[in-house]
């Protein structure tokens, strides 16, 4: 077996970086995010970045560093809203930015990974995410067509792993991890917990191995929260 | 008095059913979770991979890893799962969720939705509203009737970019509720607010619309 694991976010990059190269980036707002990874891509200081990701971060976290460091020229997302940084790059035409529905980046990820180039669906039909696509009537119903999407290199945060690089995610910080981790010509993962082999419950793998290429474990998580909502004691628990 | 905030949401939940999965939007549509009927079982769906979500959690047991689509930290059920985005949008897109409540700017007689974007002002984007609007069973929309300039915001046809055709069923704003239907009946103004009557609705309401109170 090939030795997938690396010491650190820089060795497991290694020659993987290049100027106008193509990253997924896992995540939802800041949960499941690869911050280790985000934060040695922002220290190698590689530019021209498309970045596919859902969100891009907030100010001085995230995906955020990068666009700090003018280091992304274009994003594909679903949503960009909790970052000022971001709206001002985008008015100032500094930055790119292509809406996706989140279900359709979702599934537009998931297809690239599986070798499908192109899918039919029914989100945005009659919008202007239609526009310039092919639209085509299935039982009645109009469909507009996306294309798969595939990146250059795509990082992932997982909770736990072993070195065969089989993956498990915790709670919502799954969200488009696995999809992700299909889709890049070279998929690096880092994980809070790397186990040894045997360790992990092979009935409950979310990822499996062959699609991860390195893996390392994070050395710091900071795991911010970005709405911390709380709820008083004495609240009856509504259900 | 027309409807507040809360009598809104509290109308919204007059449309969940025993057994329904349920995906509610940001703002008024997610106080709609404080008006689950008692006894009922409703399953709360959140579009970044939970199914059963539950309630905010208590003051330090906050969990990074456990948000809802709004990233607002939540808590999960002894009946909650998580799933990718893609298992997800499975659930939204493949006609499996029951019920989507969700806020809007504009609503049309033809039973268009816009509540994306404003040209000329910064877009946020989409998220996954398009999605919801294409896939789930049934729509229901929660917005103010007018703009904050009295401009009406229940068209003859939305002028701001769409976020779904025809995708609308109900409508319920601080006024009143309207059958939409998606476009395929003519509007109907079905439930007034207390001491709102039929003419404040039509002096506000661009949209033609029947009525049945």
């Amino acid at each position: 077996m090939a030795d997938k694991v690396r010491g650190n976010a820089a060795a497991a990059l290694d020659g993987l970086l290049f100027d106008g190269m193509t990253i997924m980036a896992g995540g939802f707002g800041l949960c499941g995010i690869p911050e280790n990874l985000i934060a040695a891509i922002r220290e190698h200081g590689v530019k021209d970045l498309t970045v596919i990701s859902n969100n891009c971060g907030i100010d001085g976290f995230g995906l955020g560093i990068l666009l700090e460091n003018r280091q992304i020229k274009k994003m594909v997302s679903s949503y960009v809203g909790e970052n000022k940084l971001f709206e001002q790059l985008y008015l100032s035409g500094e930055l790119e930015l292509e809406f996706n529905p989140q279900g359709t980046l979702a599934e537009r990820i998931r297809a690239g990974g599986a070798g499908i180039p192109a899918f039919f669906t029914r989100t945005g039909v009659g919008t202007l995410v239609a526009e310039g696509k092919e639209v085509r009537e299935f039982d009645g119903e109009l469909y507009v067509m996306e294309r798969g999407l595939i990146a250059d290199l795509s990082i992932v945060k997982a909770w736990k792993a072993d070195a065969e690089g089989n993956l498990a995610y915790r709670k919502t910080a799954r969200n488009f991890n696995p999809m992700m981790a299909t889709a890049g010509k070279a998929t690096v993962v880092e994980v809070e917990q790397l186990v040894a082999i045997g360790e992990m419950d092979k009935d409950n793998i979310h990822t499996p191995g062959i699609f991860i290429d390195r893996l390392f474990k994070g050395a710091v998580f900071e795991k911010r929260i970005e709405r911390v909502t709380t709820r008083p004691r004495e609240e009856k628990v509504v259900a | 008095m027309a409807w507040n905030r809360e009598d809104m949401a509290a109308r919204a939940a007059g449309e969940l059913r025993d057994g329904f999965y349920v995906n509610l939007g940001i703002g008024i549509p997610t106080l709609v979770a404080n008006y689950i009927p008692e006894g009922m079982h409703v399953t709360l769906q959140s579009e970044n991979g939970m199914l059963g979500m539950g309630p905010f959690p208590y003051e330090g047991e906050e969990d990074a890893d456990l948000i809802n689509a709004g990233k607002q930290t939540i808590t999960e059920l002894d009946s909650s799962s998580y799933f990718s985005s893609a298992d997800s949008f499975a659930m939204i897109r493949g006609g499996h969720i029951a019920l989507s409540i969700l806020g809007g700017m504009q609503v049309a007689e033809n039973g268009d939705l816009a509540n994306w974007m404003v040209p000329g002002k910064m877009v946020k984007g989409m998220g996954g509203a398009m999605d919801l609007v294409a896939g789930v069973k049934r729509v229901v929309v929660v917005m103010d009737h007018c703009e904050k300039t009295g401009a009406p915001k229940l068209l003859k046809r939305c002028n701001l970019p769409i976020t779904g055709a025809g995708v609308v069923d109900l409508l319920i704003t601080e006024l009143g509720v309207f059958e939409i239907n998606r476009g395929k009946t003519p509007v109907r103004l079905i439930e007034l607010a207390p001491g709102v009557t039929v003419d404040e609705v039509k002096a506000k309401t661009e949209a033609s619309f029947e009525v049945a109170v």
